[in-house]
């Protein structure tokens, strides 16, 4: 009678894990395993020639034009990175402080702050490029209306300003995100602490280096590590913005456009390269990793059990 | 010595009332111009979308007449706009369904019973927090092409079930697995079935954590653009935000139906965020905090 029973049971479990293990593994370990296994054949389109050892990573790294490509493309991700890592989780952090005292209307201004990041990147995109418009959109207009019309320029149209007005609108979609995040660290901090750091200092600024930072430390970890990793994936916004190419001349291309146009084409050149792609797809995944990775457990190592 | 001095007169000329109101008076106008920069493109949106092209070139931020329903009437008579959000509505539909329904499976069979590996299984699921599954879209692409389904809707379903299932899991495991055992024991010592004990009494209390999973999957899924991008060409299967850049492409030069189109695409979630704003916020968040 037990063993009936513990069959009974065994069976009930297996039926419960196996169809979500089952999809699991097809739509997720697989591909993902696939993927840094193709990387080492030669594709012809859509089919899978012979094994080809490091040569798809060679070509991408060290041999020209892929070279250059990547290169520049990596060096538009390290500035996307570590620029929105000021402006979007800095000011995150001090939007998060300013809600954490519950002036008059926070309730209102959580809200609103965190309204644009449930929007998807195509309207927001799409949105922004209207607004950038150089004769009719309304960044311009309001430059010229305030008096600042010699500031008035085809935001999108030129290298030097095009990865930065995409920069800025990725912080105007996403700074929600960081903000109630740091403000959840916030209210998790104990109010006896707060009490006595009161006691001990009436200084805003050392209260918010002395206390408040290290002990959003865990916050801190979590929006850090999630914006390295979506900086390195950049793709919608250049992408609607933008187009495949990067434009203008290569200015906001970043890995994500690159690797899509190398796998699928473009319209200029719809050649279809599965191992030069999959190679970029998986140097992107190391170096998300690997980086990933150490950092956390760097940041990891900073935060304070309470 | 002369740092804790410097601090020392700090303090004592920043306290009292007037050194708090001007620093909250500071944080507040923090927070007004901030808020100002989130709505002011959302309200400028709105406000065009009800104008013709040439007032939204010439007054970009005046009041528009709000009975002047020409750009939208062209988008539901001239476009697939319904069509894109039936579809959007479907695939997020039958995603969320999927993930709620293998999700609970899993996380309720990884938190209620004792079986051989189910911290590696657990762990298996959990590692799909981390992968960006963007990166294996070659291999994704060619699976869907040998399994048939490419230019097929199930193709999203089954890519957004998968990118949903690993925080599904995360939460619900962590909530069932929080729920007292009271109950369990009493329903099996009056000899019920496992699945009734499950169906009857476990998930009715998991309810609000799948409620967060639900929202937490809602908003990626329903925002989707990448995938349809590669794996839907037919345009009668296209998604919303898919369905916005054919239409955008389509009409350049008409701003009026461009800024309409946004707004009517930009309306549903904005909706349900406002009335249920708490729960988007706390369901999207959750996973980033513990």
């Amino acid at each position: 009678m037990p063993t009936l029973r513990l069959t009974g049971r065994g069976l009930w479990i297996t039926a419960l894990i196996v169809p979500p293990l089952v999809f699991m593994a097809t739509f997720v370990a697989w591909p993902i395993l696939s993927a840094l296994a193709y990387a080492f054949f030669d594709w012809q389109g859509l089919q899978r020639g012979g094994f080809v050892g490091l040569e798809n990573f060679y070509e991408v790294l060290f041999t020209e034009p892929f070279a250059t490509w990547t290169r520049n493309a990596f060096i538009h991700n390290v500035i996307v990175f570590l620029v929105l890592m000021v402006i979007q989780n800095g000011f995150g952090f001090l939007l998060a402080y300013a809600l954490w005292r519950e002036l008059p209307g926070a309730r209102f201004h959580r809200i609103a702050v965190f309204l644009p990041v449930v929007l998807s990147t195509v309207i927001v995109g799409y949105l922004w490029k209207l607004f950038f418009h150089p004769l009719f959109g309304a960044v311009n207009k309001t430059l010229d209306a305030v008096g600042l019309d010699w500031l008035s320029q085809p935001w999108l149209g030129q290298s030097s300003t095009a990865l930065g007005a995409l920069i800025f609108v990725n912080a105007w979609h996403w700074v929600g995100f960081p903000t109630l995040i740091f403000l959840a660290g916030m209210q998790r901090i104990p109010s006896d602490i707060l009490d006595a750091a009161r006691m001990e200092t009436e200084s805003e600024w050392v209260k918010i280096t002395q206390i408040v930072w290290p002990l959003v430390a865990p916050s801190a970890t979590v929006v850090f590590i999630l914006l390295f990793i979506g900086s390195f994936n950049w793709f919608e916004l250049p992408y609607i913005m933008q187009g495949l190419d990067g434009s203008p001349f290569g200015s906001t291309d970043v890995l994500g456009l690159y690797f899509y146009r190398t796998a699928f084409g473009n319209q200029s050149a719809g050649v279809m390269d599965f191992g030069r792609g999959s190679a970029l797809a998986v140097i992107t995944f190391l170096f998300i990793a690997v980086v990933a990775a150490f950092w956390t457990i760097r940041l990891r190592r900073r935060e304070i059990q309470l | 010595m002369t740092t804790v001095t410097a601090e020392r007169s700090d303090y004592y000329e920043r306290r009292g009332f007037l050194g708090t109101l001007g620093r909250d008076g500071l944080l507040q106008i923090v927070l007004i111009a901030n808020t100002f920069l989130m709505l002011a493109p959302i309200v400028i949106m709105l406000f065009s979308a009800f104008k013709p092209t040439m007032e939204i070139f010439n007054s970009p931020f005046a009041i528009p007449d709000f009975t002047n329903f020409a750009n939208f009437t062209a988008i539901w008579v001239e476009t697939s706009f319904v069509r894109y959000l039936l579809n959007s509505f479907l695939i997020t539909g039958v995603s969320i369904a999927l993930i709620l329904t293998l999700g609970t499976m899993a996380a309720y069979a990884i938190a209620r019973y004792e079986f051989f590996g189910a911290s590696y299984i657990l762990l298996f699921f959990i590692a799909g927090l981390t992968l960006p599954l963007k990166l294996a879209i070659i291999p994704l692409f060619l699976l869907m092409r040998d399994i048939g389904v490419l230019n097929n809707q199930l193709s999203l379903i089954f890519v957004y079930t998968a990118m949903g299932l690993p925080s599904t899991v995360f939460i619900l495991t962590g909530f069932i697995r929080s729920l007292p055992n009271e109950l369990e024991d009493a329903a099996r010592m009056d000899g019920a079935s496992e699945l009734r004990i499950m169906w009857s009494i476990m998930l009715p209390l998991a309810r609000p954590a799948m409620v967060i999973a639900a929202i937490h999957n809602l908003v990626p899924i329903w925002n989707d653009f990448f995938f349809p991008l590669i794996f839907i060409q037919n345009d009668a299967l296209k998604t919303l935000p898919q369905g916005l850049t054919a239409f955008m492409g389509e009409y350049t030069t008409n701003w009026g139906v461009l800024f309409a189109g946004l707004t009517l695409s930009a309306a549903p979630i904005t909706l349900i965020y406002i009335i249920l704003s708490r729960q988007f916020i706390n369901g999207m968040t959750s996973g980033a905090i513990k």
